[in-house]
Order: structure tokens, then C-alpha cells, then sequence
């Protein structure tokens, strides 16, 4: 089960780290690697610059499609409404015999 | 853990539940013929008499089974669950709604999924294949799967469904965690299931159905979605 990455140090600043301190510090990470490769000029500057907002809209479509998708395949249950509907007509019946007032809502 | 020894304390909260908490009372006596539970209503001085009908539900079934713990006023959900954790004498602790939303048929897949896992949480989803919900127009489905995309975008919450309010919690774990928990509404359910991540809870997920029976107030309004924006901005800050 131990991971040789996660040293009890590191365990324990993830542990105590607040969430957007984990983001802030992954958007930290993501924008060094940005700034290094503007230096490195490994790809065209032009492109380099623009980045960002591929990233920006990338992620944005994303969101959407997930959306999208979710509501598409969105669980429903017709059939349970009528179960339910046969369940509250057995429970009132029981409750009723036994003495269970039960007549109105 | 011997499942011959674990007692079960169901939480249920009411306000103005007459009808509907005899009709969950009989579900669930009928879905747990097995297993040893006590029921605790936690009612908020409803006026409609549903503490009368309790009572009578104790003539029927016990007042062992059945336990009316009452409070003057509404006080609030979160209140609710502590005040029902001091009188709950089981292992395990079910939290559900009164108002059948929740099907207590399912009570037996959260008992057994336990059992099998060892979880310290079992919530039910129900976005998951298996589960599903009936009565959500396509405006409520769209918000419901917006938020959900945006909470799991934002908080890396661990679980498919956030708001949910049907869960069974080994008590020691739900004592702790609902300590450290001051938000409000369904934020609450919210803040109890991400702290229990944080806090590294074996959490596990079984699905169910949600009839949503107060058709037509959907009450997803502009101030209801900033409710909901706040819940996840503080969320991201405190946990």
C-alpha cells in the first residue's frame, strides 16, 4: 500500500492543504511549465502565447460536454412513482386495521 | 465486524410529516424483517399532529423501536441529526427523509454494501446507472447535472452525488464529522460528505431513486443558485 512518492512530509502538507490551495497550487505548477516553455522556445512563440486560452476553452468545452452528456443519459425512474404509489396503498391498509390514524394528509 | 451484533439508530427529522412518517415507519419494518433498528423522529413541534401519530406508532410497534424525540421549534436539519445522535443507541447511524423521497427498500443495499466493504459512509447516488430520479422537469435536470459538473470540477468531492441525503454512517464517524460542520440545507449535506473525504472515510455508493413528491415547487430560483455558488466557494476554502 505505500507509495515511495508520498514521503509522511508530503502526506501530511496534502492532508492539512485546503482545496484551493491544491488548485491554486496546481495552477501555480501548470503556469511554470507555460513560462519555461516560452523560454525554451521548443514550440513557436506565437503558439505559445495562445496557450492559456486553448487551455481556457478546452476546458470550457469540456465542462459542457459533461453537461451535455449527463443530461442525455440522466437516470429517471418512471416506474418507481407507481411502486411507490402501490407501497403507500399497502402501508395504509396495515396502519388502518391497526389502528393507526391514517386519513388524511 | 459480526453482523449479528450491529444495531442501526434511523434518524428521520419532521416537519409536518402526518401522513407520511407511519407510512416510512411500516417501510421500513417491512424492508428490515432481520435487523436490529431503532427509529428516531426528530420532530420540530409540527403542528399537524404528526407527534400524535408517533405515538401511535409506539403503541404498534414499541417504544423501543420507536423513538419521539421532539424539539419546540424548527431548528434546522444539521441540529436535528445531533439531537437525534444523542439518543441513538446503535452502531450505525441512517440519516433519510420523511417525506418518501427516500424509499426505505433500499435500506437493505446500504446495510449489505456496508457489511461487504467495511465503509465508514454509504451514501446513496442518484446519478448512477441503477438509480435515477422521477418528477424533475428538464430545466431541474439541467441545473442538477450543472452544479453536480461544476462541484466535481471544483471540490474533487469523491462521490457522484453531493446533495444527497441518505446515508448510513458508522456513528463514531458521523459524531466527528458532523462536529466540524456549520453550513445550512442541503450545503450541509454537502459540507458532511466533503470534510468525510478530507478526512480520508471510506466512502462507498449504492444507487437509488428519488420520487420528488412536492411537484411543481422546483424552488430553483436566482438566490437558490447563489446559495449553492457560496456553498462551493466556502467548501473550496475550508476543506
Amino acid at each position: 500500500m505505500a507509495d515511495p512518492f508520498m514521503t509522511p512530509e508530503l502526506v501530511f502538507i496534502a492532508n492539512s492543504m485546503k482545496h484551493v490551495l491544491k488548485l491554486l497550487s496546481l495552477l501555480v505548477v501548470i503556469s511554470a511549465l507555460w513560462i519555461g516553455l516560452l523560454q525554451a522556445s521548443i514550440i513557436p512563440q506565437s503558439h505559445t502565447w495562445l496557450l492559456p486560452i486553448y487551455f481556457i476553452v478546452s476546458l470550457g468545452c469540456y465542462g459542457l460536454l459533461m453537461v451535455g452528456v449527463g443530461l442525455m443519459r440522466f437516470p429517471t425512474c418512471p416506474q418507481e412513482a407507481l411502486l411507490l404509489q402501490q407501497d403507500i396503498a399497502e402501508a395504509k391498509d396495515f396502519l388502518k386495521q391497526k389502528g393507526v390514524d391514517v386519513g388524511s394528509d | 465486524m459480526d453482523a449479528a451484533k450491529n444495531k442501526y439508530s434511523i434518524i428521520v427529522p419532521t416537519y409536518n410529516e402526518r401522513l407520511n412518517i407511519a407510512l416510512i415507519v411500516y417501510l421500513i419494518f417491512k424492508h428490515l424483517p432481520d435487523e436490529d433498528f431503532e427509529i428516531i423522529v426528530v420532530d420540530d413541534g409540527s403542528p399537524d399532529g404528526t407527534q400524535e401519530i408517533v405515538k401511535q406508532l409506539q403503541k404498534l410497534y414499541g417504544e423501543d423501536r420507536i423513538l419521539l424525540r421532539p424539539r419546540a421549534k424548527k431548528l434546522g436539519l444539521g441540529t436535528a441529526y445531533i439531537h437525534g445522535l444523542k439518543h441513538a443507541s446503535g452502531n450505525f447511524v441512517v440519516i433519510m427523509d420523511a417525506d418518501l423521497s427516500h424509499h426505505p427498500k433500499y435500506l437493505p443495499s446500504f446495510i449489505q454494501k456496508q457489511l461487504e466493504t467495511g465503509a465508514s459512509i454509504v451514501t446513496g447516488t442518484r446519478y448512477v446507472t441503477g438509480g435515477g430520479v422521477h418528477g424533475w422537469n428538464l430545466m431541474r435536470k439541467l441545473t442538477s447535472r450543472g452544479a453536480n459538473v461544476l462541484a466535481q470540477t471544483l471540490l474533487w468531492p469523491g462521490v457522484s452525488d453531493l446533495t444527497g441525503s441518505f446515508r448510513l454512517y458508522k456513528k463514531s464517524v458521523l459524531e466527528d464529522v458532523i462536529s466540524s460542520c456549520v453550513s445550512k440545507g442541503y450545503v450541509f449535506q454537502m459540507e458532511m460528505i466533503v470534510r468525510a473525504s478530507r478526512k480520508g472515510c471510506h466512502i462507498e455508493e449504492v444507487p437509488i431513486t428519488f420520487v420528488d413528491r412536492v411537484f411543481g415547487s422546483s424552488k430553483l430560483g436566482g438566490s437558490e443558485i447563489v446559495e449553492y455558488l457560496k456553498g462551493l466557494v466556502y467548501l473550496m476554502i475550508t476543506t
